[in-house]
């Protein structure tokens, strides 16, 4: 008897994830005040979701993705990010 | 920082929690593994909120095993790859959640480390299987109330303390054993680095709060992260060829906080007395003072 084995589920379009948009998922928005801030991308390193992009003097968010946890304006040293209320 | 390190090799748009520890820890790892790496993963939250079908996470290439054996199809592509003349200059990483490591996969785990196979293993510990619900583990601490160890009038949550996995494994007499956490992420990534330049079996434990299990709220993952390690209820250190009497600890808080300052920000110990927070920490300076650690305030 032979037995045929079949190859298990094959995804070769790695990081095809950022199809799905998690920005929905927010509540609340972090807004950053780039006067204050001082690019030492804490915010940037602790984001579980990579939804902060490093600019030359401070940051930018992805808000395709950020799903408003909070870690980054909560790490921030010098409180330039506040979560504000999602409109929608 | 480099190029390789600006590298996003576990991309958005993963399904974990806001606030998900592991995500902040799977980014940071990759970021030193870089793109020549090979990953094995078994079942658990991060498989399943990052490798929902058709959809994946990952930018390197991984093969999601069953619980019980990360480690075992590690070692199967480590073998693989030295047969192929092609191990050179490529990392071999087995991923496994604590549920994966402290139970299910150690058999595995200890084969793999056993054998001297050039592989790096990760736990990710959350202290539960988080993805089935939140019930307990051999890596839950005395007093977390979880689904299978619920607190009540007649049980004061999980009755056994934390099994310590990195000293077990460092015994297997392997080159290279740490313990990290994602509150320090210098520190986290060195040990990486480490690890993934050691010849031969290396062993990482990752510290990662879980927000939904550990009950706080999901801005507060990266704080207990840190006061873990202030408080000294986790403390970072290296073990270099298994030698367990010589741990070398890497991050020393000046000053020791006490455990409630840690215990009181999560609902998982929300139900434990005075009595119940002197236990334990007379356990944690019992275990601070053999790590040669600071007084507490
Ligand atoms: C042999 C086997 N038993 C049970 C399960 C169900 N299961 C899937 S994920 C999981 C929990 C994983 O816990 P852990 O390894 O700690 O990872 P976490 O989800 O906490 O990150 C369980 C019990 C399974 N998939 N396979
Ligand atoms: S709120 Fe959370 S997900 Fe959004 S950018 Fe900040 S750390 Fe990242
Ligand atoms: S943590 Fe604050 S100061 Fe640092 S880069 Fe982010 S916004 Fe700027
Ligand atoms: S349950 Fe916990 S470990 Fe699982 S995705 Fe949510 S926060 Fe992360
Ligand atoms: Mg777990």
């Amino acid at each position: 008897m032979t037995v045929k084995i079949t190859l298990g589920a094959i995804n070769k379009e790695h990081g095809s994830s950022r199809k799905y948009k998690t920005g929905g998922w927010r509540t609340v928005c972090p807004v950053v005040d780039l006067e204050k801030c001082i690019s030492c991308y804490r915010c940037y390193d602790y984001c579980p979701d990579a939804a902060i992009k490093k600019i030359e003097n401070g940051i930018e968010y992805d808000l395709d993705y950020c799903k408003g946890c909070g870690i980054c304006s909560k790490e921030c040293p010098v409180k330039a990010i506040v979560m504000v209320k999602e409109e929608k | 920082m480099t190029e390789k390190e600006e590298l996003e090799l576990f991309a958005s748009g993963h399904r974990a929690c806001a606030g998900c520890g592991e995500g902040t820890a799977v980014r940071q790892i990759l970021k030193v593994a870089g793109p020549n790496t090979i990953a094995t993963i078994c079942t658990g939250c991060l498989e399943v909120v990052s490798t929902g079908y058709p959809e994946t996470a990952w930018e390197i290439p991984l093969i999601h095993a069953a619980f019980e054996n990360s480690a075992a199809v590690a070692a199967g592509v480590e073998v693989a790859l030295k047969e192929l003349g092609r191990k050179e200059g490529v990392n071999v990483i087995a991923f496994g959640g604590d549920g994966g490591t402290f139970d299910i996969g150690f058999q595995a785990l200890s084969g793999m480390l056993e054998r001297g196979h050039d592989i790096t293993y990760i736990c990710i510990d959350n202290e539960a299987y988080m993805n089935t619900g939140i019930q307990r583990c051999s890596s839950t601490p005395y007093g977390a109330s979880t689904t299978t160890s619920p607190t009540g009038k007649y049980s004061i949550g999980e009755s056994r303390p934390k099994k310590p996995i990195a000293a077990i494994c460092a015994a297997h007499g392997i080159p290279y054993t740490a313990t990290a956490n994602i509150a320090y992420i210098n520190d986290l990534k060195k040990k990486v680095k480490k690890a993934l330049e050691t010849e031969g079996p290396a062993f990482l434990h990752v510290f990662a709060p879980c927000p939904t299990g550990w009950r706080h709220g999901s801005d507060d993952t990266i704080e207990i992260a840190r006061l873990a390690v202030e408080t000294g209820v986790f403390v970072l250190y290296e073990i270099i060829d298994g030698d367990i009497c010589n741990l070398n600890v890497t991050v020393k808080p000046k000053k020791r906080k006490p455990v409630e300052d840690y215990l009181k920000r999560q609902r998982r110990f929300g139900h434990l007395t005075k009595e119940d927070i002197a236990k334990i920490q007379q356990e944690v300076d019992e275990k601070c003072d053999r790590y040669g650690l600071p007084k507490r305030e």
